[in-house]
């Protein structure tokens, strides 16, 4: 496989990719309280950029209330999502911002340590990676008494996942980091409670972990006023598919993807996969919904089909995908993954009833209610989009749909 | 509930919602709960389904097991959470704030309804040709759910090859359900590892290291994962059809010995309680599926307990009086070969603290096969000899290449109680309604001593009913209240026991040979302990590396399976802890009925050492046939 190594950003924008000064965020925190730096993270309602949305203050929030001798802040770099692409550029490109918002991170909480959890396809970016914690290391943004703050140690180490689209999920990756195998834990217990060997941990997005030194900085309520009531601040998106400009844009929640279609030169497309592989599929006639947690939301993933593709094809891609990456642990994802691939090449064949098809779309609604972790909570999504929202192309006529004629099997 | 919104925008995708208004004070306080609509009140972090199981409402389960920690995955036990987005597991999610839920709504009747049938279209085979046909969990549930048609399809071929390599545990992969009990027993319980899932995605299956097969890694046979299992994918490897052809076979004089705990459990397969013993119930019963002789192991238990006795005084004489170095201490049990292997593999450096009395099993297969077969005038070559155990590893210890001291195989076969209930069953004959009868002479009488084997702490009590009564002269009835060692009884995991010695008497004539006097005995302290379940051997083992209190003992009994025998990988299915002491009580209470309770007033044993073992215990006959000697395996697989 070849490795995209350059990045692409086509867009710079107002948050993340506005200027900034290293370290500066780090020196805006110490002077601060912990309950300052939370209550100002609270006002910018900024919420996880992975995918899920959870509010990043109330993590931080339970984690610092927490009691324990050992806390970690970890940050999550495991960026597998298919069509997904931004973290590689902040992480090439703005390390700065990720590494102080860990340790921002980490003085608010009261943890000591910091893990990154990097892709393995990224270990390419390790050795630089390695040499800018050194580099912090010797101007003390790392280390004990950072900037001369007395008591406040932070120091953070990289470590390399192995492939498995699962850790990803914030409790498959600390199972992961822990040495077992990558499998999403059962929750209650939150990470934030419970996590790393057992400790307190703070489990943020590349992207989360570098908003906050814009935020410190700037102000909660500036990074309130972006984007929508809802959906604060901006977000990267990774455009990718049938446009002309693919690459990473810093837009403004709220967004719509038809602005967003005709900003990377896809105007003719017929549809927009909206949060990767485990996001929905969108056809033309909703284009006018908006990118944000109201409507669309999305850890930032955009692929954009042209006129010509085969959207059973799209969807037989995505199933096959999940079919291989779920973790295997729980039922409803390993086996129902493979039952929805299953439907997808009975409809390719034409052998398929449409009683069997909603029968896999009601499993697809089990699977989605019953699946232990966000893999198996999702799988299911591009299924059930995709046939509801491409009835017309899919079950063409020119597919039959097998009837049964009740005749005796021989 | 509310109602379903009619576009719902899936659920991995909508925001969190944390509600943190509640205030609990923290552990011992009550939680206020509703169960379909039902208020009540319940200990903070108690499981949803421990919840409702208390309150008599039913949730099925599949990976959820008694002994074992959490996993949440089979995701059958799936409930309604008012207020949260997915359903949530009832045996995991522990109730730490007010909360409503709802156990049987059409979302979760449907989710259950489709994690049984994707199940069901996965498991291969059919359940009439199952060896756990009406005893499976998984067809339980498709029972309970009504599964009267295949909706995902089902494999019409096996998915897996099928691992005998094992005289213990088959592997038959193709019926796993992926519950990975058999993990968590292997790994957690017993802390051996031997299973695990690996690769991932549909391909997830479990696995030995390297894809080698059981016999090849470092199982020690307990065989804890088949009482654990749900469905028929591991099982024991079965003797029952060779065993049936020797009965038919009228040139072969067929014996079977009985071992305590099977005969405490067998019982449950015939729809009994557990808790009730059929001894002399069974005894007829073999007679009549065709056992020409039906033998009892408690004889040779008792004679374990002399010649292992003998060897732990001879043992703490040439070490205390003799100053001989290379007596190894603690003395280690050897009559459960799952701990003898686990020792093996694990510890290999403490070979020589294993006592090198066979076990009662293997003791009585040389007896059959030489003393027996002399008295009675049959050739030894035309005897099969087989053993009802409560154990998978037994089989594996019966073919241990060294057992065959006798000239030929000691045993021929280890037959589980699972196995034993079978075969009556086979014969049409309904267990518990068989009369009473007796064991056949000359190994038909054993002393309670030889009965409490089948618990946890048994050996222990046994020896030291024997050991104490014999070096002091006094009575185990006047050291002992009612010679019950209490301290060594129970399922603590492990437990410790000091024996001051005031005084000592005068060394009785079976020992004179060997020992001249107990006086270097006087005012010593005995220190014993039990452990059973090898994650608890474990900790004694890495305490006595550590030199720490364990290797001060003199004597430590070991017990590979949770509970001691009773909780055998061989016995009835299900297991838990309720059962496995419901099975304690009936092997303890029995026991106090007996007349003779301490082994080396067993007259059928007397008899032996004077007719046959003329040298006594330790001697050069008894070390030739009763004691056998073990291998350094090591955990390193090539």
């Amino acid at each position: 496989m070849e490795i995209l190594k350059e990045s692409k950003t086509i867009r710079t924008g107002p948050v993340l990719f506005s200027h900034y000064t290293r370290g500066e965020g780090v020196k805006k925190a110490i002077q601060l309280s912990r309950e300052d730096i939370l209550l100002e993270v609270k006002e910018s309602k900024l919420k996880g950029r992975g995918g899920a949305g959870f509010p990043a203050a109330t993590k931080w929030m339970i984690a610092a209330a927490a009691q324990s001798d050992e806390k970690y802040i970890i940050c999550n770099a495991d960026e597998g999502e298919p069509g997904t692409f931004k973290d590689r550029v902040l992480l090439m490109e703005y390390p700065e911002l990720i590494f102080e918002g860990m340790v921002i991170a980490g003085y608010t909480i009261g943890a000591s340590k910091g893990i990154v959890y990097l892709r393995g396809e990224y270990e390419y970016m390790l050795a630089s990676l390695e040499d800018y914690l050194y580099v912090m290391r010797q101007d003390n943004l790392l280390g004990k008494n950072i900037l001369g703050k007395d008591d406040f140690n932070f120091d953070i180490s990289i470590r390399l996942g192995s492939g498995a689209y699962v850790c990803g999920e914030e409790t498959a990756l600390i199972e992961s980091l822990e040495g077992n195998r990558g499998e999403a834990r059962n929750r209650p217990p939150y990470p934030a409670n419970t996590g790393f060997n057992g400790n307190p941990t703070v489990v943020n997005n590349v992207e989360t972990l570098a908003s906050i030194p814009h935020i410190l900085i700037k102000g909660g309520e500036w990074y309130s006023k972006r984007g929508t009531d809802k959906s604060t601040g901006s977000k990267l998106f990774s455009v990718s598919g049938d446009c002309e400009k693919p690459g990473v844009y810093e837009l403004p929640w709220g967004t719509s993807i038809s602005e967003l279609l005709s900003m990377v030169g896809a105007e003719n497309a017929k549809a927009v996969q909206v949060g990767g592989a485990s996001g929905i599929c969108i056809p033309k006639g909703q284009f006018n919904r908006k990118l944000g947690y109201e409507d669309l939301p999305t850890g930032g993933s955009i692929m954009v089909f042209g006129e010509n593709r085969d959207m059973l094809a799209v969807l037989k891609n995505f199933m096959e995908f999940f079919t291989e990456e779920s973790c295997g642990q729980c039922t409803p994802c390993r086996i129902g993954n493979v039952k929805l691939l299953e439907g997808v090449e009975m409809i390719e064949k034409g052998n398929y009833t449409f009683k069997y098809i909603n029968t896999l779309k009601e499993l697809g609604q089990t699977m989605q209610l019953a699946s232990k972790c966000g893999l198996g909570q999702s799988s299911p999504n591009s299924f059930i989009s995709i046939l509801d929202n491409f009835k017309d192309e899919i079950f063409h006529s020119n597919r039959s749909n097998g009837r049964s004629n009740g005749r005796r099997k021989n | 509930m509310e109602t379903k919104e009619e576009v719902r925008t899936p659920v991995s995708q909508q925001p969190y919602t944390v509600d943190v208004t509640e205030e609990v004070d923290g552990i011992g306080s009550k939680v206020s709960i509703e169960i379909n609509d039902k208020k009540i009140s319940v200990p903070l972090g108690m499981t949803i389904l421990e919840a409702c199981r208390e309150n008599q409402i039913h949730i099925p389960t599949l990976c959820h097991h008694p002994d074992l920690c959490i996993a949440g995955t089979c995701r059958i036990c799936v409930v309604e959470l008012e207020g949260m987005h997915t359903l949530q597991t009832a045996c995991s999610f522990p109730i730490t704030s007010p909360l409503k839920l709802h156990t049987s709504t059409p979302m979760v009747r449907k989710a259950r309804r489709h994690i049984v049938d994707l199940l069901l279209s996965e498991h291969y085979g059919e359940c009439y040709s199952c060896v756990r046909n009406n005893n499976c969990e998984l067809q339980s549930l498709a029972k309970e759910y009504g599964v009267d048609q295949y909706t995902f399809g089902h494999v019409t071929e096996p998915t897996f090859e099928r691992d005998n390599s094992s005289p213990s545990v088959v592997r038959d992969m193709s019926k796993c359900v992926m519950c990975k009990r058999c993990v968590r027993t292997c790994i957690d319980l017993q802390e051996v590892g031997v299973l695990e899932a690996i690769d991932r995605g549909d391909q997830t299956h479990i696995s030995t290291f390297q894809e080698k097969p059981l016999a090849d890694v470092i199982c020690i046979n307990c065989g804890q994962c088949i009482n654990r299992c749900p469905t028929g994918a591991l099982h024991a490897n079965d003797p029952s059809d060779d065993i049936w052809n020797a009965i038919d076979d009228t040139q072969k004089h067929v014996i079977i010995q009985t071992a305590p705990s099977p005969r405490a459990a067998i019982g449950e397969m015939f729809g009994q309680e557990p808790g009730t013993s059929y001894t002399g119930e069974l005894n007829t019963a073999l007679r009549r599926v065709g056992f020409d002789k039906v033998f009892d192991t408690n004889f040779t238990a008792d004679l374990t307990i002399m010649e292992e006795g003998t060897e732990l005084l001879l043992r703490l004489y040439k070490a205390l009086v003799e100053k001989d170095g290379s007596m190894a201490l603690p003395q280690f049990t050897s009559c459960s070969p799952g701990w003898v292997k686990y020792l093996e593999h694990f510890y290999p450096e403490y070979i020589d603290n294993l006592s090198s009395a066979k076990s009662p099993q293997q003791m009585f297969g040389t007896l059959i096969k030489t003393f027996y077969a002399k008295e009675s005038g049959i050739d030894p070559k035309d005897i099969v000899t087989v053993a009802l155990m409560p154990c998978a590893a037994k089989k594996f210890e019966c073919n241990r290449p060294e057992m065959n001291d006798s000239g030929y195989k000691d045993v021929d076969y280890g037959l589980t109680t699972r196995e034993l209930g079978q075969m009556i069953r086979e014969a049409g004959i309904h267990l518990p309604e068989m009369s009473q009868s007796h064991f056949d002479q000359p190994f038909g009488d054993a002393s309670g001593a030889g009965l409490i084997f089948g618990a946890t702490g048994g050996v222990m009590e046994a020896a030291i009913r024997t050991v104490a009564e014999l070096v002091t002269g006094v009575k185990a009835e006047d050291l002992f209240d009612n010679a019950r060692v209490t301290p060594v009884r129970g399922f603590e995991g492990i437990r410790y026991l000091e024996i001051p010695i005031a005084d000592v008497g005068p060394v009785p004539e079976i020992l004179k040979d060997l020992i001249p006097d107990f006086e270097w005995l006087k005012g010593a302290v005995l220190k014993v302990a039990v452990a059973h379940g090898t994650a608890n051997a474990k900790k004694i083992m890495e305490d006595i590396k550590a030199g720490g209190k364990f290797s001060e003992c003199h004597f430590i009994e070991f017990m590979a399976c949770p509970g001691g025998c009773l909780g055998g990988g061989g016995q009835p299915i299900p297991t838990n802890e309720e059962i496995r002491n419901k099975r304690a009580n009936a092997i303890y209470t029995e026991e106090e009925s007996l007349p003779v309770r301490k082994s080396h007033e067993n007259e059928n044993v007397t008899t032996l050492y004077d007719k046959f073992l003329t040298e006594g215990p330790c001697g050069h006959l008894s070390h030739k046939l009763l004691h056998t000697h073990y291998t350094k395996r090591g955990k390193y697989i090539a």
